[in-house]
């Protein structure tokens, strides 16, 4: 089963200075697989891509990469098994004093020695890869939204990771660059054969490229399937998520006191 | 109620003293895991270098031309004081001693504090809260070795290099108000210098403060921008206290390095 499951979640738990965040979820990445993890802001998304990086710690549970536990792993073999994972942050996180050149052979230098001539025919594969072969020498500050992601996905690939994370990859992209990064995600996972783990709450963009969904809330994972499965799901949070209702057991209204007592209508001023 | 005032402005207190001694705390093992994770800022001297730059070479501008004038004013408030006493040709001693003990390393160490460090600070804290460093963790490079280790040695290297040219300039100053435009002896002036300053006692004292002074400044300039809240308001509020806390830290050092000193001169 493990080595089916680059990536396996079990019983997991974290809390963030006693408040829960996690409340025990099981999760199973097939190598080879796009999964998705979807549910609204703050339901523990990010939260969980950190605990598989091993950026953070579970409070119980177990999070285990290419079968080995993460929590178990000391500095350098975390610093090992990251080297063959790539991820991609919500905005790109570039870095700024490079330009996107570097960026990309940024972990190629910190890596390994390989000669410059040798670098820069990979750096150019890559950033072919996403079409950006063009902008090799121009600085992060001079990139689009869309190309700084596209930059960023580059980056993550560069040492053909056998894992890659994204946080939010379609957050505040213009239609054409959704699509763009859409494709590139699926495309890349396939010709690297890695696995990849999608953290997104743009439901039509990865229901079009996503193996397999999780559906978090609060927490915990209330809904998990297949894209077509989950298109016709009949749980309400899933329907509210799927097409945008506005109300439903996601409440339109943050929790407040009754409306008729905040507005005093009962003519108690001053009471 | 007034009890219920009370308790809240003693949790108050409490709260801010607390706070305090784990800034201290921390801070502190910060700068042990800088010079832990050292390594990388020698064997890729590069990365260091090019921080030498935009924390030395950037900063010299302001250290030169700063230097130049506080040594004019040396000339002429020194000249003033000593023909009171007849002893113009003590201009130059005067003016090499205040600066080499004094004044060099300490406006050098304010001046650098308010160019460079405020940059560092603002640097580090926006490839924070741009997540920078949380990329390189996971690309698994070491962003205290890889970016904080290179700034801190650049720094510490800068300072004193900053300090003796801020001197030399204060000198060139000195001699152009005292010897051409109020008329001291030329020969008086340089030969006085050379008998009063002293290459241990005075010269190497300076370089051992502003060598403190770069440790001090550097150290709290990157833990405030390491430690900073990733947004607009926690930066600037970094970029602020770098500058009054390094400032102060500054003139705190020096009266106790100087107290050290004159006991152990």
């Amino acid at each position: 089963m493990s080595s089916e499951n680059l990536v396996e979640i079990r019983n997991l738990t974290f809390s963030y200075d006693k408040r829960p965040i996690l409340k025990g979820i099981n999760m199973s990445m097939p190598r080879g697989k796009v999964v998705a993890v979807m549910g609204l802001s703050g339901c523990g998304k990010t939260t969980t891509l950190r605990l598989i990086g091993g950026a953070l710690r579970p409070t119980s549970g177990s999070v285990k990469v290419d079968g080995r536990e993460v929590a178990e792993l000391d500095q350098d073999e975390l610093y090992q098994m990251r080297r063959r994972m790539g991820m991609l942050f919500q905005f790109g996180a570039l870095f700024t004093d490079l330009s996107v050149f570097e960026n990309v052979a940024f972990q190629m230098r910190e890596h390994t020695d390989l000669p410059e001539s040798v670098i820069r025919d990979l750096v150019l594969m890559k950033l072919h890869a996403v079409g950006l072969r063009g902008a090799r020498d121009l600085m992060p500050s001079e990139l689009s939204g869309g190309m700084a992601r596209r930059v960023a996905l580059a980056r993550a690939i560069a040492l053909d990771p056998m894992l890659i994370m994204y946080d939010e990859p379609f957050a505040g992209l213009d239609p054409i660059s959704l699509s763009v990064v859409g494709n590139l995600i699926r495309r890349l996972n396939d010709a690297l054969g890695a696995t990849s783990i999608v953290v997104t709450h743009d439901i039509q963009e990865s229901l079009k490229i996503v193996d397999y969904v999780y559906f978090m809330s609060d927490g915990v994972v209330i809904a998990e399937g297949t894209p077509d499965e989950i298109r016709a799901s009949d749980l309400p949070f899933v329907h509210q998520f799927v097409w945008g209702d506005i109300d439903g057991p996601v409440s339109f209204h943050y929790p407040a006191p009754p409306y008729g007592g905040d507005l005093d209508l009962r003519g108690n001023h001053g009471a | 109620m007034a009890h219920r005032k009370v308790g809240v402005g003693l949790r108050g207190i409490g709260h801010t003293v607390i706070n305090g001694i784990w800034r201290i705390g921390y801070s502190s093992r910060f700068f042990m895991h800088i010079l832990l994770r050292s390594g990388t800022s020698f064997r890729r001297l590069g990365l260091t270098i090019r921080e030498m730059y935009f924390t030395g070479v950037m900063s010299l501008i302001i250290i030169l031309v700063s230097g130049l004038f506080v040594g004019m004013v040396l000339g002429m408030q020194g000249f003033e004081t000593l023909q009171k006493y007849g002893s113009e040709e003590a201009l130059g001693v005067l003016v090499a001693l205040s600066l080499v003990r004094e004044l060099g390393p300490v406006v050098a160490a304010l001046l650098f504090a308010s160019r460079a460090g405020s940059a560092i600070t603002a640097e580090i804290g926006l490839m924070k809260a741009t997540e920078q460093l949380a990329a390189m963790e996971l690309m698994a490079v070491d962003p205290i070795a890889r970016v904080v280790a290179p700034r801190f040695w650049a720094g510490v290297v800068s300072m004193p290099l900053l300090a003796a040219m801020f001197s030399a300039m204060g000198v060139f100053g000195g001699y152009i108000v005292g010897v051409k435009l109020i008329g001291v002896d030329e020969g008086a002036f340089w030969s006085q210098m050379q008998a009063g300053v002293d290459v241990w006692g005075d010269v190497m004292n300076g370089v051992i403060k502003s060598f403190v002074f770069g440790i001090a400044v550097t150290t709290i300039a990157l833990f405030e921008g390491y430690d900073a809240p990733p947004t607009a308001e926690g930066v600037s509020g970094a970029t602020t206290r770098t500058v009054v806390t390094s400032s102060l830290a500054v003139l705190a050092l020096d009266f106790v390095l100087t107290a050290f000193m004159l006991r152990g001169g």
